[in-house]
């Protein structure tokens, strides 16, 4: 692991108007990457990202910096390797089937521990799929990817201004672990144009012991994954989890809506949330007093805070883009102490808040009244 | 040995003319018994002591039995995934733009998985150097067939020897990458005799002037030998080289951008 040495001090504040502009999720992101430092941009056009390609193609050279469309996703991924392994603030973004042939990079970057934010602005599948938005990506961002043990910090943005903040975060998380970071957005987020009062940042720099500079008075250095010595593979395995655990342990994000008074969660991440907080509006004008858990960090998936937070409840819905995903993480932290229901839509199909209330309705009916005196306090946090 | 007649030898007189490179470290290969990959190394660190290149290179290794280039050659190294070396090669150089780059790629790596990368990085005319050691036959799997094999080899995947109606036919891949206008410069050279082992070192010499001197694309290809995969001996793995394969990979300069309208020879 490398000895940081913080280069910078305080968070660069970029000069910035309060007042809000109309921005779409994908130029946003892009511009919060150039003001977050971005050294260099891979790329290659894929719906619906592409509007995040063409912002860095325009930007990136006004700025001298490096914009690069690669002749595919596998060969965007390997300059990017490239480029960080050189020290180089880089960023890279696809959608899910072209994230799919990132697959193999994003294993060799978690191996050769190197800093990156990838963003993936999900579309329906599998194969081909369809050009809608979608959270079928799931299992692919906290589950895996590519082969071999490995974990990636995954953060989902539930708005433009969130997706904003996210991108500076997400680099800063980068090389403080020396990890690929994964924007997990879907294609509502990236098309869709909001009013952001953009709050851009640059987060410090920081320089390790590893980056290939040329080995100018100094030993050479090796950025690599191969290790065929067992021993030697074990060891780095054993840093790598004890580095994952750290992150596990310091990089859990959450929000909670209403959750003080609430019978019922519906726990949503990502546009997913946006349908659940207007189903929420329209179940509490019926009575039902609902509350929103919504994960920000997918991996660390934020177990512990949600078992405590929904200990007492009646019911917990979970409401994704997909078939049912991170429905199983959510059983996996309630260990069955609370009837999860689930409602989602695939194939570019957005769940309506009708659907959820729906859901909502059953399992009101389904499950028995908490006792108020079990209550906790309050549950709200991050 | 006595020491009156070491006496006669003063230091004065004593020249050294042969000695491990500086770019070269000490320590016992990894490579079977008669791989050429040990003379191809030993150019390299020559150049990179001769042109004092060492302290800004940053190379890229590949995969295949030359991955552990790092072990042998004390410059800064970044390790990619198969055939991704010039996509990798491709980021070092953007954003270090007065940087020594090369990639150690073999014909597996650059000839079958890695051809979208190559063909790409020579059509942007990116500015790094492709050193591809051409063995024809995957060495560190077992001796499969590669795509450089020639016909009628045998190899561990083509028992019988490999047949066109099957398999196809060996790619001339730096040929093929000559057409490019981004590549400023490909040439084959060999090491299967010491005069062509220099003017490969020559070969790669002119390619790395190319590369400091702000030029696209270069890349040597360097035919080689594998005598455990073949199923020679390391003398036999020469001739083979010297007589056979080159008549299916003809050496010399293929392209040279930088002198006008340079005729093949071969002469590097």
């Amino acid at each position: 692991m490398a000895v940081l040495a913080a280069i910078a001090e305080s968070v660069a504040e970029i000069d910035q108007a309060d007042r809000p502009v109309l921005m779409k999720g994908n130029e946003a992101m892009a511009e919060a990457a150039i003001q977050a430092g971005c050294d260099a941009y891979f790329g290659y056009p894929i719906t619906p990202q592409a509007e995040l390609l063409e912002w860095m193609a325009r930007r990136m050279p006004e700025l001298g910096r490096v914009f690069v469309q690669a002749e595919s996703e596998i060969a965007a991924i390997n300059m990017a390797l490239g480029a960080a392994a050189t020290g180089a603030r880089v960023l890279v973004s696809s959608s899910s089937p072209g994230i799919s042939l990132m697959a193999e990079g994003m294993s060799y970057l978690a191996g050769s521990e190197l800093p990156m934010v990838v963003i993936n602005v999900m579309r329906g599948g599998p194969g081909l799929g369809s050009i809608g938005p979608s959270q079928s990506d799931y299992f692919q961002a906290t589950k895996g990817h590519g082969h071999g043990d490995y974990r990636v910090p995954v953060l989902a943005p539930s708005s433009i201004a969130e997706a904003v903040s996210l991108v500076a975060d997400a680099f800063e998380v980068a090389e403080r672990y020396r990890t690929p970071v994964m924007i997990l957005a879907d294609g509502v987020i990236g098309q869709a144009m909001e009013p952001v009062v953009p709050s851009y940042r640059m987060p410090p720099r920081t320089l390790g012991d590893w980056e290939l500079t040329g080995a100018d008075g100094r030993p050479p250095r090796v950025v690599r994954s191969l290790h065929l010595e067992p021993e030697g593979l074990e060891a780095h395995n054993r840093a790598l989890q004890a580095k994952f655990k750290r992150i596990s342990e310091r990089e859990v994000r959450w929000a909670g809506e209403g959750l003080d008074d609430a019978e019922i969660a519906i726990v949503a991440y990502g546009t997913a949330a946006r349908v659940a907080r207007t189903a929420i509006e329209r179940a509490r004008e019926h009575g039902m007093n609902v509350g929103l858990f919504r994960p920000i960090s997918l991996w660390p998936f934020p177990s512990e805070a949600l078992a405590e937070t929904t200990r007492s409840l009646r019911a917990i819905v979970v409401v994704e883009l997909s078939a049912g995903q991170m429905v199983e993480d959510v059983r996996l932290a309630i260990e069955g102490r609370t009837p999860v229901f689930f409602h989602g839509r695939t194939g570019g199909m957005v769940p309506t808040p009708g659907e959820v209330l729906d859901v909502l309705r059953r399992a009101w009916a389904l499950t028995a009244p908490i006792e108020i005196c079990a209550r906790e306090g309050s549950t709200d946090g991050r | 040995m006595g020491g009156d007649a070491m006496s006669t030898l003063t230091a004065d007189t004593r020249r050294i003319i042969y000695q491990r490179p500086s770019m070269l470290t000490d320590r016992s290969s990894h490579y079977c018994p008669g791989c050429g990959h040990g003379i191809i190394h030993r150019l390299v660190a020559e150049l990179l002591d001769e042109m004092d290149l060492g302290p800004r290179t940053i190379g890229v290794a590949s995969v295949g039995c030359s991955v552990f280039a790092y072990d042998y050659l004390p410059v800064d190294f970044v390790e990619s995934p198969h055939g991704r070396a010039p996509a990798v090669a491709t980021g070092v150089r953007r954003v270090r733009p007065d940087a020594f780059v090369f990639t150690y790629q073999g014909d597996g790596d650059l000839a079958a998985i890695g051809t979208a990368e190559i063909v790409h990085a020579a059509a942007r005319g990116e500015r790094f150097s492709v050193i591809f050691v051409n063995n024809g036959i995957y060495g560190m799997t077992g001796g499969q067939m590669a795509p450089t094999t020639l016909l009628n080899q045998r190899t561990t995947s083509t028992p019988t020897g490999r047949e066109a109606s099957s398999t196809g036919y060996p790619i001339p891949i730096t040929e093929m990458l000559a057409l490019l206008p981004g590549v400023t410069y490909a040439a084959r050279g060999s090491i299967a005799d010491p005069a062509w082992i220099g003017r490969t070192k020559a070969m790669l010499r002119r390619a790395f002037e190319i590369q400091l001197g702000g030029g696209g694309l270069t890349i040597v290809e360097v035919l080689s030998t594998c005598p455990v995969g073949w199923g020679m001996t390391p003398a036999k793995a020469m001739e083979h080289l010297a007589r056979d394969v080159v008549e299916v990979y003809p050496l010399g300069v293929i392209v040279d951008r930088q002198k006008a309208a340079t005729p093949r020879t071969a002469e590097a």
